[in-house]
Parts: C-alpha cells; sequence; structure tokens
C-alpha cells in the first residue's frame, strides 16, 4: 500500500482536483484506491456525491471506537472508495493530540500524537493499492500526522516566489523526521501561460530541482467545473487538456512513490 | 462489477416474457431509485475451472476465465459465510489462456489469482468444468444526489453451443452492494423479490449449469462410498464395492493416458490397490464359481505396470524441496539428476500408456464389469424374490473381516522390537493397508465420530511406517539411478555429491520414523486403541 498525501499549506491551489483526479486515475490503472477527505470543507467528498458525514465523527475514528472500515463508501467508479469528510474534523488537531498522547504523554514534534493516522490506516494495508489523503490547508498536528503517514508528498504549486520558498520550508521540515521520511514531488497547478511570472518561474525552477514535476496544470475552466459536474475532470472530459494533463501527472506520481 | 448480494431468477421459459419481467423490474426499482443504464457487455464465453477432484469447490472457491474482446481474465470468487452469495477474491488479467486445456498449479500464469489458487490445487492441474455464453446489462441505481448505491445486473446465460444438454438456462437478475450503501442495496433487493415474475435462485450459476448438462457439483472423489446398507447380502456389498472402485479406475483412465496431472495415475494405483485388497480380504463371498486368482493376477499386474512412472512422479514432485534442503550442495548441482528423472519417467509413461491402450487392459476393464454386474444382479434377485437371501449381511461381513484385519496388525505390531529387521515393518505397512482399506469400503456402515478417531490413529501409524519404508525405498533408487545415470554418462560429480547429500537426508529421515514407531503404534493397537476398535466394530454389528 501506497500512501499519497496532497498537501500545500496555502489553500486555493488545486489540492482537492489533484487527490480526486489522481485517485481516479489511480483505479483506472487497476489499484484498489481509497481516497480520505481530511478536509471538513469536504470538497472532494462533495465531488464524489457523497454525504460528508462520518457515523461518530472524527471523534470515533481517532479514538477507535469506529474502524476506518466500517466509515468508507464506494464511489461510482471500480476500486474507487472513500472515506467522507465530516465538520467535526474541525476539532481534529485535538482528538489528536489528547487521544494521540494516552497517559504518557507524547506530545512532542515527530512523537505518537503525529503518527496516529498512519497507524489508523495500517490495518488496510491488505485492502488497498494506493491512498490519497486530501489535506486541509495548514501548518498543524493533522497536516503533521499526514505528512508522517505519506509515502509521496504531491505539492500543487502556484508559480509564485512565495509558494517556492513554501515547498523549500516544507523539504527543511521533512528532512527533519526520525525514521520514516516521505518523497516530494512538487508540480506546477493552475498555471496561466498568459503570465509572465508564470512562465518565468516554471520554466526556471523545473531544471534545477529534482522534485519538480514536468508536468503542470494548466488553469482551465472545465477543471473548475468539476463541482458543477461532481466528478474527476478525466470522466466528463477524457479527451480534454486537462485530462491529459492529470494523466501525464498521475504517470510521474506513480513513478516517482515506485 | 461486484457479484450480487443474492442472486434471482427471473423465471419464465421465453426469452420476450423475461424481457417483460426485466422491464416490469426496472419500473418498481424506477420509484425508489433514479435507474442509469451502465453498460451492457455482448456474448460472452465463461469457462469454470476446477481439479478433476473438484478441490476449488471444496474449498469454497469459484473459479472462471471470462472470454473478453482482447485476452481474457481468471476471476476468483469465495462462497460467503452466509452461504448466500459470491464475494470476489481476486481477478487477473491473462492473454493466451485456452480454456480447453488444463493447465497445472505450478504453470499459472503469475499473478493474485495464482497465488490463491496454486495452493489449494497442487500439484494438480485445473481443467475446464463447464462453459455457457452469457450477456450482461447493468444498471446503475441513483439516490437523491445521483449517487450510485447499488447496481442492478441482469445476466442472460445460455449453454455453449454443442454441448449434450438436459436443460436450458434461466436468466438472472441480482443487486450489487456499493460499499457503505447496505441499506440502499437491501431495499432494492426486496423490491426485485417482490417483482412479479422472479423467483429465489437456488444455487450459483454453476450448480445450475451442471443440473442441466445432467452433472452435480463434486461428482467426482477419490473416495470408495459405495452404496452399501447394513443389511443388504454380503456378496451383494462387496459386488458394490468392487463396481464403485472399477467406476474410479475408470473415471481416472482418460487423465492418466493424456497425463493431465500426476494424481490421476495415483487415485488409478489407489484403486488398483484397494481391489486388490477387496479380493484378498473379501474374494471368497463372491460365490465358489468366481475366480478370485485370476483377476487378483490382471491387477497385480496392472499395479506393477504403473509402479515404476509413480515413483519418478514422486521424486520430480518432491524435488524441490529436496533442492532446497541441501546444506553442503547447490541446489543447482541436482539439475542434471532432475533431467534423467525427466527423461526416464517419459520412457515409462510410454510403456504405462501402451498397456493401457492395450486389448488386454480393455478386455479386463469389460470383464471386470461384467462379471461384477452380474454377481450383483444376481443376489439383488435371489434377495428380492425371497425377502431374505439366507447368506450372511454386509455388516457382519463388514464386522467380522476387520476384527480380523486388526488382530493380524495387532499381532504383528507387538512382536516388532528395536532389534526386528526392516522387513518386519514393512510387512506391518502392508496389513495396516489392508485394514484401512477394509474400514474404508464398509464406512457408511460405521458410527462416524468413533470411525474418524480409528482412522486418524491408524493414518499416523501408516505414515510413520511409510516414512520408513519410502526413504528406504528412494535411498535405493537413488542409487540405482545413479549407477546408471554414470554409465549414461550423464553425471558430473557434483550432481552424484548432492545426490549422495540427499540420500543422507532420507536415511535421518528412515532413522527419525523408526524412532516414532513405538508411540505410533501403542496410540493405535494399544489398549485404549483395542477398546476403540471393539467399539466401533460392535456399533456396526448392532
Amino acid at each position: 500500500m501506497r500512501i499519497y498525501a496532497t498537501y500545500n499549506i496555502k489553500g486555493g491551489v488545486g489540492k482537492t482536483t489533484t487527490a480526486v483526479n489522481l485517485a481516479y486515475l489511480a483505479a483506472a490503472d487497476g489499484l484498489r484506491t481509497l481516497l480520505w477527505d481530511l478536509d471538513p470543507q469536504g470538497a472532494a467528498t462533495f465531488m464524489f456525491r457523497v454525504k460528508p458525514r462520518v457515523k461518530g465523527g472524527g471523534k470515533a475514528l481517532i479514538r477507535g471506537t469506529r474502524t476506518l472500515d466500517e466509515a468508507i463508501k464506494g464511489s461510482d467508479f471500480d476500486r474507487l472508495d472513500l472515506i467522507p469528510a465530516d465538520f467535526t474534523y474541525r476539532n481534529m488537531d485535538l482528538l489528536l493530540d489528547t487521544e494521540g498522547k494516552g497517559n504518557s504523554g507524547g506530545g512532542e514534534p515527530g512523537g505518537r500524537t503525529s503518527r496516529k493516522l498512519g497507524k489508523l490506516l495500517a490495518p488496510l494495508a491488505d485492502e488497498y493499492d494506493a491512498v490519497f489523503l486530501d489535506c486541509p490547508p495548514s501548518i498543524s498536528l493533522v497536516s503533521e500526522n499526514v505528512l508522517h503517514a505519506a509515502d509521496l508528498i504531491v505539492v500543487p504549486l502556484i508559480p509564485t516566489t512565495l509558494s517556492v520558498r513554501t515547498l523549500d520550508q516544507l523539504t527543511e521540515f521533512v528532512a527533519e523526521f526520525n525514521g520514516h521520511r516521505p518523497d516530494i514531488l512538487a508540480f506546477f497547478s493552475m498555471v496561466d501561460r498568459r503570465k509572465k511570472l508564470h512562465r518565468e518561474i516554471t520554466q526556471d525552477l523545473f531544471p534545477e530541482r529534482a522534485q519538480v514535476a514536468v508536468t503542470a496544470i494548466p488553469y482551465l475552466s472545465v477543471i473548475e467545473n468539476m463541482s458543477v459536474e461532481r466528478s474527476p475532470v478525466t470522466v466528463y472530459a477524457p479527451r480534454s487538456t486537462a485530462a491529459r494533463a492529470y494523466r501525464a501527472l498521475w504517470s510521474e506520481v506513480r513513478k516517482a512513490a515506485a | 462489477v461486484t457479484p450480487g448480494l443474492a442472486g434471482s431468477v427471473a423465471s419464465g421459459e421465453a426469452a420476450t416474457t423475461c424481457g417483460d419481467t426485466v422491464a416490469a423490474l426496472l419500473d418498481a426499482l424506477g420509484r425508489e431509485f433514479t435507474v442509469l443504464p451502465e453498460r451492457a457487455d455482448g456474448p460472452r464465453r465463461r469457462t469454470w475451472l476446477d481439479s478433476f477432484d473438484w478441490r476449488l469447490h471444496k474449498a469454497g472457491f469459484l473459479l472462471e476465465y471470462v472470454h473478453l474482446p482482447r485476452g481474457g481474465e481468471l476471476r476468483l470468487t469465495a462462497v460467503t459465510g452466509s452461504g448466500a452469495g459470491l464475494a470476489p477474491v481476486a481477478v487477473q488479467p491473462v492473454t493466451g489462456w485456452q480454456s480447453s486445456r488444463p493447465h497445472l498449479a505450478y504453470d499459472l500464469p503469475a499473478g493474485p489469482v495464482a497465488d490463491r489458487v496454486g495452493s489449494v490445487i497442487a500439484p494438480r492441474a485445473v481443467i475446464p468444468v463447464a462453459t455457457i455464453t452469457s450477456t450482461v446489462a447493468v444498471s446503475r441505481l441513483l439516490n437523491e444526489d445521483a449517487k450510485t448505491v447499488a447496481r442492478l445486473i441482469v445476466e442472460r446465460p445460455a449453454l455453449a453451443t454443442g454441448t449434450p444438454a438436459t436443460g436450458t438456462l434461466t436468466p438472472r437478475v441480482s443487486i450489487a452492494e456499493v460499499r457503505g450503501y447496505p441499506g440502499q442495496a437491501r431495499r432494492a433487493d426486496r423490491i426485485v423479490a417482490e417483482a412479479l415474475g422472479t423467483a429465489p435462485a437456488a444455487g450459483d450459476l454453476l450448480d445450475e449449469t451442471l443440473a442441466a448438462l445432467g452433472r452435480r457439483p463434486a461428482d467426482y472423489s477419490n473416495k470408495v462410498d459405495a452404496d452399501i446398507t447394513p443389511r443388504m447380502p454380503a456378496t451383494q456389498a462387496v459386488a458394490a464395492i468392487l463396481l464403485r472402485l472399477l467406476d474410479t479406475l475408470e473415471a481416472n483412465t482418460p487423465g492418466v493416458l493424456k497425463d493431465t496431472d500426476t494424481e490421476f495415475l495415483h487415485d488409478f494405483r489407489v484403486a488398483v490397490r484397494r481391489t486388490r485388497a477387496a479380493l484378498k480380504l473379501l474374494g471368497d463371498t463372491l460365490g465358489p464359481q468366481f475366480d478370485t486368482r485370476r483377476f487378483a493376477a490382471e491387477f497385480k499386474w496392472l499395479g506393477d505396470i504403473t509402479t515404476p512412472t509413480r515413483d519418478l512422479d514422486v521424486h520430480l514432485l518432491g524435488f524441490e524441496d529436496t533442492a532446497k534442503s541441501l546444506r553442503a550442495a547447490k541446489p543447482d548441482d541436482l539439475e542434471p539428476f532432475r533431467s534423467y528423472l525427466r527423461g526416464r519417467r517419459a520412457r515409462e509413461f510410454r510403456a504405462l500408456s501402451r498397456v493401457l491402450l492395450s486389448l488386454r487392459f480393455r478386455e479386463l476393464m469389460q470383464e471386470w464389469r461384467a462379471t461384477l454386474t452380474m454377481i450383483r444382479e444376481g443376489e439383488r434377485r435371489q434377495a428380492g424374490g425371497t425377502g431374505r437371501s439366507g447368506k450372511i449381511s454386509a455388516v457382519t461381513l463388514a464386522a467380522e473381516r476387520t476384527r480380523r484385519a486388526f488382530a493380524k496388525v495387532a499381532r504383528m505390531g507387538s512382536a516388532i522390537t528395536p532389534d526386528s529387521p526392516h522387513e518386519s515393518l514393512h510387512d506391518l505397512r502392508k496389513r495396516c493397508k489392508e485394514l484401512r482399506y477394509a474400514l474404508e469400503f464398509f464406512a457408511p456402515l460405521h458410527a462416524p465420530v468413533t470411525y474418524g478417531k480409528v482412522l486418524g490413529d491408524l493414518k499416523r501409524l501408516q505414515d510413520c511406517l511409510g516414512d520408513f519404508q519410502d526413504n528406504e525405498v528412494q535411498i535405493a533408487e537413488i542409487r540405482s539411478l545413479a549407477t546408471a545415470m554414470l554409465a549414461a554418462n550423464e553425471a558430473p560429480a557434483v550432481t552424484l555429491l548432492a545426490m549422495g547429500e540427499v540420500t543422507a537426508g532420507l536415511a535421518a529421515g528412515q532413522n527419525a520414523a523408526r524412532e516414532d514407531f513405538e508411540r505410533r503404534f501403542a496410540a493405535f493397537a494399544g489398549l485404549e486403541g483395542q477398546r476403540r476398535m471393539s467399539s466401533l466394530l460392535r456399533g456396526v454389528a448392532e
């Protein structure tokens, strides 16, 4: 089982559209795939037409009174399942902190509280080949958990100087992990060819860094339409430039995590 | 698409009636869900596969090969705990699969299905059990968010053209659950069950297909399972047992000749051995005009001519394990030995085939069947005419002969001391085999629990004696094979050294079996064992 996380500290950079399309493509590739929508906003859940509710809420999952298994919903597509978002996920930080510590502390950085999510996923290893974690935008205990659980962090970057700095920060943060360290694959997202800055940054940054994907996802209204179609763009516009770009990105992601 | 929760059969003989049923069904479902067609597959061939002795079926699996437009796939499903339906286990795309051909466990193309199936069927091959052609139409059932919450699957199966059939197949509808939406699947299932013209399916599609072909699942077993009853005249029971063994012999002959897998010959030989034991233990009951000696000699011949091939099969079947167990030699050192064994086996197999195709063999089978049938029918007429035959019954014969065989084993075994020659253990093994067969012939007459215990202890004693003798035989065989390889200039020094190491391992195994003997024998034929045997035979006699 390979765990992929789509992560960026900023919101609105295309995390969810990436998670939804990559998860769909993984399943279409024959992998038994699970997408966990950890964002209380529930955008990925909405796109798969699943109700944003988990019985017992995030608390029951983190405490283990209900297993992840019970929360799983089948999508409309073969081999692709979903753990829906729940509004209680907004308190997940708190839950992870109290539940992860148990009686004997463990709240230090990289400690037990930051590995709880990975432990919850472990029993699913026989059932799924690929797990995608769609992470809420922030630096929090949730994102730290996600980073610890992941084999590969997929980072959408909007081509601005600032977002490039974010990638450096993330790389440094992950480099300090003890034990298992996830790989990072960033890619340019929402690229607008008409903007000079976008052109410059995508051209300059790519050759310099191995951790930046060749594929960039352009800024296209067909992608924005996903929330109207409530479906991956690769499904309702399979021949579009957007669908082609996501397919190219998936093959890079799959290779990077191999 | 996941197979359904429960199957329902759309009733009606003609295709139009079935069409109406499906239309009515869609209508009924449409009142609760939005129903959208998802896909319709054109006619596809489905071939079920299993070993000749139904090992997958017995393990609760169904394996099928589905012919797809390009290539095909192996699909493995398992009977669910509730027995209500089938759950998917694994799917494996395969190319170049010829479904009419047997595929040995070791030769299955690597993949998830082979991983699950290989160990269940080894060392057998999967062979086609039945083939159908079917069209499948799948519709999605959507909730108010336009989310798929279940699927309706309509399958219209038909027997493959050219199969001699006694029946036809009914269309099947089923509801497939989407994970996390069990309530909706149950609701849809209820609608299907309540719809006009549907009836619950009695079994899976394979069961129905086999029934239409005039067969049933697991219709082969190497067990004796003769059709005998306690009060049946002994002669009739013995004839029934021998006829059942003859069925097994004949059922395996084509598989032996085609060399489908090694177990055909194994079952064939077991049936020959059982026949010989039955002639020896029970032959006198077949009447004064019955020529026991002649048939005994013919079956001895049949046993003997199958021995060389089987012995080589045993070497080859255990080859990988033997090679892995080597400590000083490298596994590759043994390769010339393996190719020599293969060549030798091919020669022996040709000789065996000639015998099984010979007039002598064919006549033996025909004459044997005619003789046994005549004896059985004669007894039936007599018993039917007078109501009693006046002779002893099956149950009396069973008790008397089993007791006699057990007494022999007990006597011979207790005379064996640590200093006894090897031959005494070999002889005891033969008597144990006879006793085992005597028990198995009359298995339907015994109380199952005590029978199971007695047989279990006997089996463990037999395994011990088997290890003792087989290892000795194998050592002798490897030595003579080494000589033959050397003479044929096919024996590199490293190979001979490795073969030496193999014999050393076998000798160690033989010693271990010898040390285990006292314990095994005491468990079976000690005081407790004798009491158990008495109670078993008393149970029969009552």
